[in-house]
């Protein structure tokens, strides 16, 4: 049995716990003073030295992205924090930043010290409105202690934080339509090359790091690199969060070493609701391939999910059991992309369009088996060819669920119709919802 | 341009602080534009043309940016935005049902108003509390663990003229004017409010504190 390590969710059951005493009473800031002390290409080494690998979604060193910025040449350079998240399932952010804001402010000031900025950004979605209350008073918290501003703990060392609220636009979780939409326009990709860290935020060199990435930073720097990498596995090191959702008896955020496996993490969420069978489940949100009970033991670790076919993605667990009609969700994801595509590539434009279009028809039982082969043609021609990773995506969990699940597309099919009560994989009971009764009266 | 002359000085005054958050100028249009929601209740004519002068850029700049993101509203918003997850995850935990009832009770489909003005309903994509599905929100404040039940209670509350008291977040749900003006970056003193952090949120810390594991420091 693997245990769990609770680090960055240590102090969410205290008092307050969003407030700077509480944090400070928790060896909060500590860390920061320590780094002050430190050359900041010491604090970088450590980072690449720790083996942590970004948090948001793709997995890449954060020590080697710090290290690839271009020398200082006295201009501008920025640290953006992606707090933007919106990827289906992931729900880890946003209580850190409720319950913990300090952590990542902490991390934010480490951060932009070791890769010598002067003025960093926190881009949070705008659909979270307490959290943006939290972020800000943490940070207003933090300058009056002299934890943020100028001269910071009598370093020499300046800097300045500006909480940023985004206006709904899942794509502006993409890094540089992150990028793009802080300078005040549309939320769309940009080329690449040039990377951020090249040609960022005002085309000047920037780091794009994740939320728990960069709140890692903190713990790294307390207690010590090999701290960090005697969690995890070979190349997955250190502790992240996991977030159980679905049907399971206690959902919710469990923090653990890098290649827990579901099987371990279901039994201390408390086992499937009324001990029904695992249908199938998502490793790191709605943009990777789906897994079965096939995979319960598959280590969560980037390494062993990819070998499996899937990615680790954001630990996004979404749980779904015999219930649940694999068509329907796969038809609701996609809407998701339709609506969330931007509009700059046709792959992905149009690709999503027709997705919806056909497992609208098979959801519905109007499809036939041709529509199950134009789904996978449909996804040929979106993965690969479109101009970021939001199309590719989009087609993961219909790739995957046509080929887990090809009899029950066909059944959909044969039968003209669902053959799924969908009542039966809610959490309350439809019946007694007072329209139902009304309705049978 | 429409506004008063108090009106206009108040907004240039705030105008003027978000741009001071910013090394360009241009990044302060987000911001901006949730500053003219909190004013007018959604980006208006005047509301466009205000921005496009602070940061220099024409109005059809302007409504370029604002069209492309769902929080800008193109029409006078209700007084509470009440929108039901009806992502995946949630839609099968019961989201589906949730919204059918919802929006049968208060007349009104996806992105309209009801004809008082109090509520704007809309389908949500996944608000990042999966862990709570099915998940509501009030002007951007979380409604965990909704029943058609409940969620009827929040919205009769509502049209009712009663308070909405979410499951975390503050004591009562702001209007969307004012959430609104926290979203331009400004403070309302609100955020030492607390329902108490959910059950979710600790589920993994109250194992580990349960079997008495600790980090390995
Ligand atoms: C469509 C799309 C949405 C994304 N959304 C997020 C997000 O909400 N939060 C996030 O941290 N990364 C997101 N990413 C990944 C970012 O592009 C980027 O890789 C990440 O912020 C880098 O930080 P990290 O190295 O610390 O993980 C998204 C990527 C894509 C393609
Ligand atoms: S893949 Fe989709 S989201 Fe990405 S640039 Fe193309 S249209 Fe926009
Ligand atoms: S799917 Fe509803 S909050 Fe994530």
């Amino acid at each position: 049995m693997t245990d769990l390590t609770p680090v960055l969710t240590a102090t969410w059951d205290a008092p307050e716990s969003w407030k700077l005493g509480t944090y400070e009473n928790h060896g909060g800031y500590d860390a920061l003073k320590k780094a002050l002390g430190m050359e900041s290409a010491d604090l970088v080494q450590a980072v690449k030295d720790s083996g942590l690998r970004g948090r948001g979604g793709a997995g890449f060193p954060t020590g080697m992205k710090w290290g690839f910025l271009p020398p200082d040449d006295g201009k501008p350079r920025y640290l953006v924090v992606n707090a933007d998240e919106s990827e289906p399932g992931t729900c880890k952010d946003i209580p850190t930043m409720m319950s913990a804001p300090h952590i990542l402010v902490e991390g934010v000031a480490i951060t932009s010290f070791a890769i010598g900025c002067n003025h960093a950004f926190i881009y949070l979605r705008g659909e979270v409105v307490h959290v943006y209350r939290r972020l800000l008073q943490a940070v207003r918290e933090a300058y009056a202690a002299g934890h943020l501003g100028k001269n910071i703990h009598g370093s020499g060392y300046d800097l300045d934080v500006t909480v940023h609220a985004g206006a709904g636009a899942y794509i502006c979780g993409e890094e540089t339509a992150l990028l793009h939409s802080l300078e005040g326009r549309r939320g769309q990709p940009r080329l690449k090359p040039p990377f951020p860290a090249v040609e960022g935020l005002y085309a000047r060199p920037t780091v794009v790091n994740n939320v728990e990435s960069i709140a890692s930073v903190p713990s790294i720097v307390n207690n010590g690199v090999d701290w960090f990498t005697g969690m995890g596995t070979e190349r997955s090191k250190g502790m992240g969060i996991f977030s159980l959702s679905g049907h399971v008896n206690r959902p919710g955020q469990y923090e653990a070493p890098l290649g827990i496996t579901l099987r371990e993490l279901i039994d201390m969420a408390g086992g499937m609701r009324n001990g029904n069978r695992l249908k199938f489940w998502t490793p790191g949100g709605s943009s990777t391939p789906l897994f079965t009970d096939e995979h319960l033991d598959t280590p969560l670790d980037y390494e062993s999910v990819g070998a499996a076919g899937s990615m680790l993605g954001t630990r996004a667990l979404q749980i779904f059991d015999e219930t649940t009609c694999v068509v329907r969700a796969v038809a609701r994801w996609t809407e998701f992309y339709k609506h969330e595509s931007c509009g700059k590539c046709t792959p992905c434009r149009e690709g999503t369009f027709w997705l919806t279009q056909i497992l609208e028809r098979l959801e519905d039982g109007h499809g036939t088996d041709a529509d199950i082969q134009q789904l996978l043609d449909t996804c040929d021609s979106i993965l690969g060819r479109s101009f970021c990773a939001l199309g590719d995506g989009a087609t993961s969990s219909i790739s995957s669920s046509v080929k887990l699940f090809r009899d029950e597309y066909e059944q959909h099919v044969t039968d003209g119709r669902c053959p799924f009560d969908h009542a039966a994989s809610a959490l309350f009971d439809y019946e007694t919802s007072p329209t139902a009764e009304e309705a049978h009266a | 341009m429409t506004y008063t002359a108090e009106t206009l000085s108040g907004l240039e005054r705030d105008a003027a602080e978000i741009l001071g958050r910013y090394p360009v100028k241009r990044s302060a249009l987000l911001p901006l534009l949730h500053l003219v929601q909190s004013v007018d209740g959604y980006v208006s004519p005047d509301g466009i043309a205000f921005c496009a002068r602070q940061v220099e850029l024409t109005s059809a700049e302007v409504s370029a940016v604002a069209t492309f993101y769902t929080q800008y509203k193109r029409r006078p918003n209700g007084e509470y935005q009440v929108g039901v997850c009806t992502n995946t995850l949630c839609a099968i935990m019961g989201g589906d049902e949730i919204w059918r009832q919802v929006s049968e009770r208060c007349g009104v489909g996806h992105d309209e108003t009801t004809a008082d003005g109090k509520v704007t309903l809309e389908r949500l994509e996944c608000n990042a509390a999966c862990d709570y599905a099915p998940v509501m929100m009030v002007n951007w404040e979380f409604f965990d663990n909704m029943t058609p039940d409940r969620a009827l209670r929040v919205v009769d509350d509502i049209l009712e003229g009663r308070d909405v008291k979410p499951t975390r977040g503050p004591s009562t749900v702001a209007s969307f004017k004012e959430v609104s003006r926290v979203l331009a970056g400004f403070e309302d003193g609100r955020a030492d409010e607390d329902q108490g952090v959910g059950d979710p949120s600790l589920a993994g810390l109250k194992v580990a504190r349960e079997q008495g594991w600790e980090d390995s420091k």
